[in-house]
C-alpha cells in the first residue's frame, strides 16, 4: 500500500518520451524545431502535413491500440486465471484475419480503404459470438476452462481458413494479406482515429471499473461470491468487453502480437499485480511500447517499413528476458 | 423470536452427473451467537451443506435460509457484509501479498470503485492483529506455511466485519498450537456475538468448543444436538465404521465433561 504514485510517474514519463520520439523521428528527417512549429500550427506547409496528418495521428493510433492491447491482455490473464493468456488467445485475431484476408484475396478491398477493417471487425465479432456460444453452458454459466478451449479451437479453425484463402490468392494479394497479418499502423488517419477513440474509451472504462473485481476473480470464483461479487457477471462482461476492444484494435492495425502478453507481466515483475494498478499501468505501458516499436519500425529501414508486429517481438523478448532474469537472480 | 442466522429445511442436493445425492433432507437451525459444528466422515456432505447455506448453488430440494430469507435471493454483497467465509484452501492465479489478500475482505463494504478509508484500514489491521499475521503483511501468499495461510484466510473473513463466520475445515493441516489458537479465536468471537458455523474433522475439539454438533453420514443428518448426545459411542462407531470409546475429558475447566472420542486398535487374534 506504499507509494502507489511512483510507478505511475515513471510510466507517464516514459509515455511522454515515447510520444515525443515518435513525433520527432521519421523518414523525412525534419529538425526538432520544425516539428514543434508544425504542432503549433506554424512553419512550412510540408512539415505541417508530415507532422499533423502523418506522424500525430499515427502516434495517437499507436497510443490507443497499444493501451487497449495492454489492458485487454491483463484482463484475459485475470479472466482465464492464466498468465499465458493474451488478447488473441480466444480467437478474436483469427476471426479478424479471416475477414481481412478474405476481403484482400477476393479483391473486395479494392472497393475502398474501409473494407478491410470492416471485414476484419465483422470477422472478430463472428469469432467472439462463436466462442461465447460454444463456451456458455446451461443457466448462463461461463466456465473459463471451456472458454479457453473454445477460443483456442475456434482460433485454430480460423487459421486453417486463412491458409485456405491464401492458397488461392494471387501473388500481390497474397503479399498484401501477409503484411496485414503482421500488423501496421501506416493507415492512420484522423477520422478513423476519432471513431476508434469513441469506441475504445468507454470500452476501456468498463474494464478499468472492474479492476477490483478482477482481483477477486484471480483468487477464485467461489471466494469472489463470498466476498460479495457475482463471478458469472464479471466473467461475461470482461470477456465481451475485452474482446470488443481487441476486435477494434485488430481491425485497424492488424495482428500486433506480444504487447498484451508481456506488458502486464513486466508490470507485475517491476511493481505489483493488483488490477487497480495493473490495468491503468498496462494502458500507459502498452501505449508507450507500441509508440516506441512503431517508431523503430518506420525509421530503421526508412523509407521502407518493418512490420510492427515483428518489431514488438524483437524488442519485447529481450526486454522481458532481462526483467525475468533480474527478478529471479 | 427472530429467524435463525442459518437454516436448512429438508435440504437436498445432487451434483450434476452424480449417482447419488450429496445431501438428503437435512434440517438445521443455527440461532444468533451459536457455535455450530458440522462433523461426519469424508464425503458425508459437510462442505456441500455449508455451500448451500451460503447460496453458492441452488438446492435440488428444500430451502437454505439466511435470517429467514432464501440464501440465493440475497444480493451477494449484502450477504458478504454479514457472513465471512473461510474456504478449505485457495490458489491464487498471480502472486499476491498477505496485506492485499486480507484487504480484499473490504470488498463487500467498498464495492468495485470506492477507495478504502480509515475505517477500512482499521478493520484490516485489527483482523490481521487478531489472527497474528501482521508480521507477514508483505509476504507473498505463495510462500506461507499451511498454518500461516489459514490464519490469513481467517483474517480476510474477519476484515469483512461479519456477524457470522462459515469455516470449512480451517484446521485440517495445522499443528496443535495453531489448531488450538483458531478454536480459541472462534470461541472468543462467539462470545462477542458472532455466529460460527464450522465444518471440521476434529470431533474432540468440536465437542469442547461448539455449542451444538450436527453429524452427517452419506448426506443425511444422523445426530444433532449437544456433544453428549451426538458423540454417542454407538452412533460414532456406526458412522465412522471403526471401534471407538467415548470418555469425558476429565480435566479441570469449563469443558471437563466434554465427551472425547478415542479410536481403538482392533483386537488381533
Amino acid at each position: 500500500m506504499t507509494g502507489p504514485r511512483a510507478p505511475f510517474a515513471w510510466l507517464v514519463l516514459l509515455l511522454a518520451a515515447a510520444l515525443a520520439a515518435s513525433l520527432l523521428l521519421g523518414a523525412a528527417g525534419l529538425p526538432a524545431g520544425a516539428v514543434v512549429d508544425a504542432l503549433l500550427g506554424s512553419g512550412d506547409a510540408a512539415a505541417r502535413v508530415i507532422v499533423l496528418d502523418l506522424r500525430l495521428p499515427r502516434a495517437l493510433l499507436a497510443l490507443l491500440v497499444g493501451g487497449a492491447l495492454g489492458v485487454s491482455g491483463a484482463v484475459f490473464q485475470a479472466l482465464l486465471r492464466n498468465p499465458l493468456a493474451e488478447p488473441y488467445i480466444l480467437g478474436v485475431s483469427g476471426g479478424a484475419a479471416v475477414g481481412a484476408v478474405g476481403a484482400i484475396v477476393t479483391g473486395l478491398a479494392v472497393v475502398g480503404d474501409w473494407t478491410v477493417p470492416i471485414a476484419a471487425f465483422a470477422g472478430s465479432l463472428a469469432a467472439i459470438a462463436l466462442v461465447f456460444r460454444v463456451a456458455s453452458g446451461a443457466a448462463g454459466r461461463l466456465d473459463t476452462r471451456v472458454l479457453l478451449l473454445a477460443g483456442v479451437v475456434v482460433g485454430a479453425f480460423f487459421n486453417a481458413l486463412i491458409l485456405l484463402l491464401l492458397s488461392f490468392a494471387e501473388t500481390d494479394r497474397f503479399r498484401a494479406a501477409f503484411f496485414w497479418m503482421m500488423g501496421s499502423l501506416a493507415g492512420a488517419e484522423w477520422s478513423g482515429l476519432v471513431w476508434l477513440a469513441l469506441y475504445l474509451l468507454p470500452t476501456l472504462a468498463v474494464l478499468l471499473g472492474l479492476a477490483r473485481a478482477f482481483d477477486l476473480l484471480a483468487i477464485g470464483e467461489e471466494t469472489t461470491m463470498h466476498l460479495g461479487a457475482d463471478p458469472e457477471r464479471i466473467k461475461i462482461v470482461a470477456y465481451l468487453t475485452a474482446s470488443l476492444a481487441v476486435a477494434a484494435s485488430v481491425a485497424v492495425v492488424g495482428v500486433v502480437g506480444f504487447i498484451g502478453l508481456v506488458v502486464p507481466h513486466a508490470l507485475r515483475l517491476l511493481w505489483r499485480g493488483d488490477h487497480r494498478f495493473l490495468l491503468p499501468a498496462s494502458f500507459i505501458a502498452g501505449a508507450a511500447f507500441l509508440l516506441v516499436t512503431d517508431t523503430v519500425a518506420r525509421t530503421l529501414v526508412a523509407p521502407a517499413e518493418l512490420p510492427v508486429g515483428v518489431v514488438t517481438a524483437l524488442v519485447g523478448v529481450p526486454v522481458f528476458v532481462v526483467l525475468l532474469r533480474r527478478r529471479t537472480a | 423470536m427472530s429467524a435463525p442466522v442459518f437454516a436448512a429445511e429438508r435440504l437436498a442436493f445432487r451434483y450434476a452427473d452424480a449417482a447419488r445425492s450429496a445431501l438428503t433432507d437435512v434440517d438445521l437451525a443455527v440461532p444468533e451467537g451459536r457455535f455450530q459444528a458440522i462433523i461426519g466422515p469424508n464425503g458425508s456432505g459437510k462442505s456441500t451443506l455449508a455451500r448451500l447455506l451460503l447460496g453458492t448453488f441452488p438446492p435440488s430440494a428444500g430451502r437454505a435460509l439466511f435470517r429467514g430469507v432464501d440464501a440465493r435471493a440475497l444480493p451477494r454483497r449484502e450477504l458478504a457484509r454479514e457472513v465471512g467465509v473461510v474456504p478449505q484452501s485457495e490458489t491464487h492465479a498471480f502472486p499476491m501479498s498477505v496485506g492485499e489478500t486480507v484487504a480484499m475482505g473490504r470488498y463487500p463494504h467498498l464495492g468495485p470503485w470506492r477507495a478504502p478509508g480509515a475505517a477500512d484500514r482499521r478493520a484490516v489491521l485489527e483482523a490481521m492483529e487478531r489472527c497474528d499475521v501482521v508480521d507477514l503483511v508483505h509476504r507473498p501468499t505463495g510462500s506461507l506455511s499451511g498454518g500461516e495461510r489459514q490464519r490469513v484466510l481467517i483474517a480476510r473473513a474477519l476484515a469483512q466485519q461479519p456477524r457470522a463466520l462459515v469455516l470449512d475445515e480451517p484446521t485440517a493441516s495445522l499443528d496443535v498450537r495453531h489448531e488450538m489458537a483458531i478454536f480459541e479465536l472462534l470461541r472468543a468471537l462467539c462470545m462477542e456475538g458472532v455466529t460460527v458455523l464450522l465444518v471440521t474433522h476434529n470431533l474432540n475439539l468440536a465437542a469442547r468448543y461448539a455449542d451444538r454438533l450436527l453429524m452427517l453420514d452419506g448426506g443425511r443428518a444422523v445426530a444433532a444436538g449437544a456433544a453428549r448426545q451426538v458423540l454417542d459411542p454407538g452412533i460414532v462407531q456406526a458412522v465412522y465404521r471403526w471401534p471407538i470409546a467415548v470418555r469425558p475429558l476429565g480435566l479441570a475447566g469449563p469443558d471437563a465433561d466434554a465427551p472425547q472420542v478415542v479410536p481403538l486398535r482392533p483386537e488381533r487374534p
